[in-house]
């Protein structure tokens, strides 16, 4: 319980209007899009000023109040989920682009930019900024930042950490703390911004991001390549990546997921495929179209039953339609949906969809795979009915078995949506015991009082 | 307010409807309401999670949810940009009406349906038990009928930019007509709705004209009732099904093809809501008469093969075209509002930005929240007038009061038109 007169001390911070105690009010920052427990916090309020963020910042941690940062709620790791009675802050409120710096090629942009109008307003300048998380749309830079989030171009482009050249935070004091830089170089000081990366809230507090642009690609060419078996998908990506020909996206879906889309769409997919490829090149045009003769030959060569290259802007769209689609087609099956992200070398990709089909047996699940082929991002997808308890227990097991495939693949718990409260406890098993309290130490060095976003990363101590 | 009964089983039929909501929190991206105000329980997500969250007793505020509920255009978008395919409108329907009901009780009937609302099943016993004292929970309902859009229109007038009410309602000019299919071979039934009734009846005499250009056969019933959704926007169920029930009755006197309004919310009340809204009495015929439904442009163009009239090519005024959210969104009609507006050779179209981005009407949400609503609309008027055409057109007489209050409070001068009005302008008389 928040005594009222920390609550008016937040009032006198942020503003009556931006400060909300309502028990009905909280509810609603309770969740975000991970399938865990609902928390209310305590009080949830809306900074429209950097320094009013600073400000509130230091008075969670002088009340020991603990602090879960959150942008679009859009998470799928449960890392925006509060602690109970805790302290809410919504960066909704510091949505401003700062600047767009053509000569210099960088944007400087405060947490609650989000990432789809960002993307748009340096379109808009003839610059790209390529990090495209599936919740693009909605998601904050914020919130990209502290999750590290991925997104379609992972392979040629990179994540999110590639493209922050800076970030300014307040410590949980609520000092103001600056690293990197606006230039493409920068050998000073610690590397501050490759630790806050990914950080998930728990180190500090995004007051501002400068953010890497490149030139926006002149072409591009879209090709859809249905295969009789996964081996041979797998094979065809290989291939492409052993030609030296680094595609922007280069997606693939499953059995599963294809009937999905199609009873979903009606957009023409060959049910009986065994998988599907969805491959898009970008760059100068002379390259791309050669390069898309090449990877239409290769897949071909690699067994493919059709390649279909779609020869103008509307069949472009068709194709990423259908992928887009994935995700909803897969969601209108079963009220609960779970979404995971288990990376694994691309080189298993066969051997982990192999994994994934054999556990969904074990189990007696509905699992549908599609994801990023080009980077070893699966999204095996279960489809559930969290009322069904019995049903749920099997749920967290083939969860369990999905992690333990991934990692004896040399792979990774999650490629992009971070660890948060639904992976810390595998985390160990992913990394050592000393990893672990070697990112302790870290942690309470920078918050003693462990105040920013608790028990997230580090599994909280039962 | 709706027995206890019909409460029960609407709670037990929105739980399986409310566990579709995956979280995902896309909603944000398009809704009107949440991109003023940032707060999560203005999206739909917010209301939903706040829904669930009442039903499974997490905490215990139906007022609280309540007036969050009504905070909302009912414009569809979110539903209408959903990956897991909410039904976003009946349940917000459907749920306005259980709190309207609770709302409405005296305290001690209050304690029994919080119980139901904590726990609709546990409470399926006490529906017999509702029935027999139903006359306790329901208080009779004046005869609404023709009447009962009162409370949506006297209100508007008062201190908004508008133009006055038409000083003949378009029924007491036509109050019935009954006429055989012409050349096309078809024949409508003609829903006027509340609005073109008594605010903008040309665009009732513009429809009439039109389809006898088209040689459609007319079938227009005296005493025609609002479609209901006024009534279902404020939770009163009992008065949405005295409205279905005497609206089938007027319609159940004629034959015709299809039943085409001149007004989008009206077409998205019958092709979508009746059906899902209606009384087991009238299950049948409302949704008979919903698969019959049609929008104006949509038939004039898909079914009475319009044809783009013959004329100069040049000096055309340019027409920037609003889609409204009922049939953009509700309808996927889009196109056909379009190619009427361009059927007339004096019109040419000018997109503006972000069409189909609502205009902040939402009926009562303009009344209750006019601030709100006031800035989703001047958005509106600043992307229609940086087109600089001389014409909006828009396919509903309420998206035509809120953008005719909002442009001119810029002081534009912008003519608001339906694309029927442009099109029958160009017939003779």
């Amino acid at each position: 319980m928040i005594s009222d007169s920390i609550v008016q001390q937040f009032k006198t911070i942020v503003g009556e209007d931006n400060t909300w105690t309502d028990v009905t009010d909280l509810h609603t920052y309770s969740y975000d899009a991970a399938v865990v427990d609902p928390v209310e916090p305590g009080i949830v309020i809306r900074p429209t000023t950097s320094e009013a963020l600073g400000k509130a910042v230091n008075l969670c941690n002088e009340n020991g109040l603990p602090l879960t940062v959150r942008g679009a709620g859009t998470n799928l790791s449960g890392g925006t989920v509060p602690l109970p009675g805790g302290v809410v802050i919504v960066t909704n409120g510091l949505k401003s682009i700062l600047e767009i710096n053509e000569a210099d090629m960088y944007a400087v942009v405060q947490p609650g930019v989000v990432t789809a109008k960002l993307a748009a307003a340096v379109e808009a300048k003839g610059l790209f900024y390529p990090p495209d998380p599936g919740s693009q749309a909605v998601s904050t830079i914020g919130g990209n930042v502290a999750e590290n989030a991925g997104g379609l171009r992972g392979l040629k482009y990179g994540v999110t950490r590639d493209y922050v050249m800076g970030v300014s935070f307040f410590d949980v004091e609520g000092n103001l703390i600056k690293s990197g830089s606006r230039t493409v170089k920068c050998a000073t000081g610690y590397n501050l911004t490759g630790l806050m990366v990914g950080s998930e809230g728990t180190l500090g507090v995004f007051n501002d991001i400068i953010l890497k642009l490149i030139p926006l690609p002149a072409h591009r060419k879209a090709m859809m390549a249905v295969f009789e078996s996964m081996e041979k998908a797998s094979e065809a990506v290989a291939a492409i990546i052993a030609n030296r020909i680094v595609p922007a996206t280069l997606e693939f879906m499953d059995n599963f997921t294809i009937r999905a889309v199609e009873d979903f769409s009606k957009a023409g997919l060959p049910t009986d495929a065994a998988a599907m490829l969805l491959v898009e090149l970008d760059g100068h045009a002379a390259q791309v179209e050669e390069d898309a003769v090449r990877v239409e030959a290769l897949c071909q060569s690699m067994g493919a039953v059709s390649v279909r290259v779609a020869q103008d802007a509307a069949e472009r769209d068709r194709v990423w339609a259908a992928r887009r689609a994935a995700l909803s087609a897969l969601a209108q099956l079963k009220p609960t949906l779970v979404l995971e992200d288990a990376t694994v070398p691309r080189s298993r990709i066969p051997d982990m969809v192999a994994a994934i089909q054999e556990i969904a047996r074990r189990y007696d699940l509905t699992i549908g795979t599609f994801g990023h082929a080009g980077d070893g991002n699966l999204h095996p997808t279960i489809l559930t009915d969290k009322r069904n308890h019995e049903e749920w227990e099997r749920v967290e097991k083939a969860i369990d078995d999905i992690f333990d495939e991934a990692l004896k693949m040399g792979g990774t718990l999650s490629g992009e949506h971070g660890t948060g409260l639904a992976k810390s406890r595998y985390l160990e098993n992913e990394t050592s015991a000393g990893t672990i309290l070697f990112s302790s130490r870290i942690k309470r060095a920078m918050d003693p009082k462990n105040i920013l976003n608790p028990g997230k990363i580090i599994a909280a101590k039962a | 307010m709706a027995s206890m009964e019909e409460l029960t089983r609407l709670m037990r039929e929105l739980e399986d409807q409310l566990i579709v909501c995956m979280k995902c929190g896309m909603c944000q991206s398009v809704c009107p309401v949440f991109d003023q105000t940032g707060r999560e329980a203005d999206v739909t997500r917010g209301k939903l999670a706040l829904l669930s969250g009442l039903m499974e007793s997490m905490f215990d505020d139906p007022e609280g949810v309540y007036e969050r509920l009504n905070k909302c255009l009912l414009c569809g978008s979110c539903a209408a940009n959903c990956p897991s395919g909410v039904s976003v409108q009946e349940i917000f329907l459907k749920a306005r009406a259980i709190l309207t009901g609770y709302m409405g009780l005296p305290p001690a009937k209050r304690l029994i349906l919080k119980g139901m609302l904590a726990n609709p099943k546990f409470f399926d016993r006490l529906t017999e038990w509702g029935a027999r004292f139903q006359k306790l929970f329901t208080k009779p309902v004046n005869e609404i009928v023709g009447t009962s859009c009162a409370r949506v229109m006297s209100p508007l007038i008062q201190d908004r930019h508008f133009r006055t009410l038409a000083s003949v309602p378009f029924h007491k000019k036509v109050p019935y007509l009954n006429r055989p299919a012409g050349t096309s071979g078809l024949k409508v039934g003609l829903f006027t709705g509340c609005i073109i009734d008594k605010m903008f009846p040309q665009i009732a005499y513009s429809t009439i004209k039109v389809l006898e250009h088209c040689g459609v056969g007319l079938f227009l019933p005296e005493n025609q009732g609002c479609c209901g959704i006024p009534a279902l926007a404020s939770g009163d169920l009992p008065t949405f099904h005295k409205l279905l029930a005497h609206n089938l009755e007027r319609f159940a006197e004629g034959e015709f093809d299809y039943l085409l309004t001149s007004c989008a919310t009206c077409t998205a009340t019958l092709h979508e809501i009746w059906p899902k809204m209606t009384d087991e009495k009238n299950r049948e015929a409302a949704i008979r008469l919903a698969e019959k439904t049609m929008d104006i442009n949509q038939f004039l163009i898909r079914k009475a093969n319009l044809q783009a009239l013959p004329g100069p090519a040049t000096k055309k005024r340019s027409v920037t075209y609003h889609d409204p959210c009922h049939l953009k969104k509700s309808l996927n009609v889009f196109s056909e509002p379009r190619a009427i507006i361009e059927a007339n050779p004096a019109y040419k179209l000018k997109e503006m930005a972000e069409p189909d981005w609502c205009c902040g009407m939402g009926g009562s949400f303009n009344l209750q929240y006019y601030d709100i609503s006031r800035n989703i609309g001047q958005k509106k008027a600043e992307q229609i007038t940086d087109t600089g055409a001389e014409i909006l057109a828009t396919g509903c007489p309420a998206c035509m009061i809120q953008i005719s209050d909002m442009l001119s409070r810029s002081g534009a001068k912008v003519a608001v038109r339906h694309p029927v009005e442009l099109f029958a302008e160009a017939l003779a008389e």
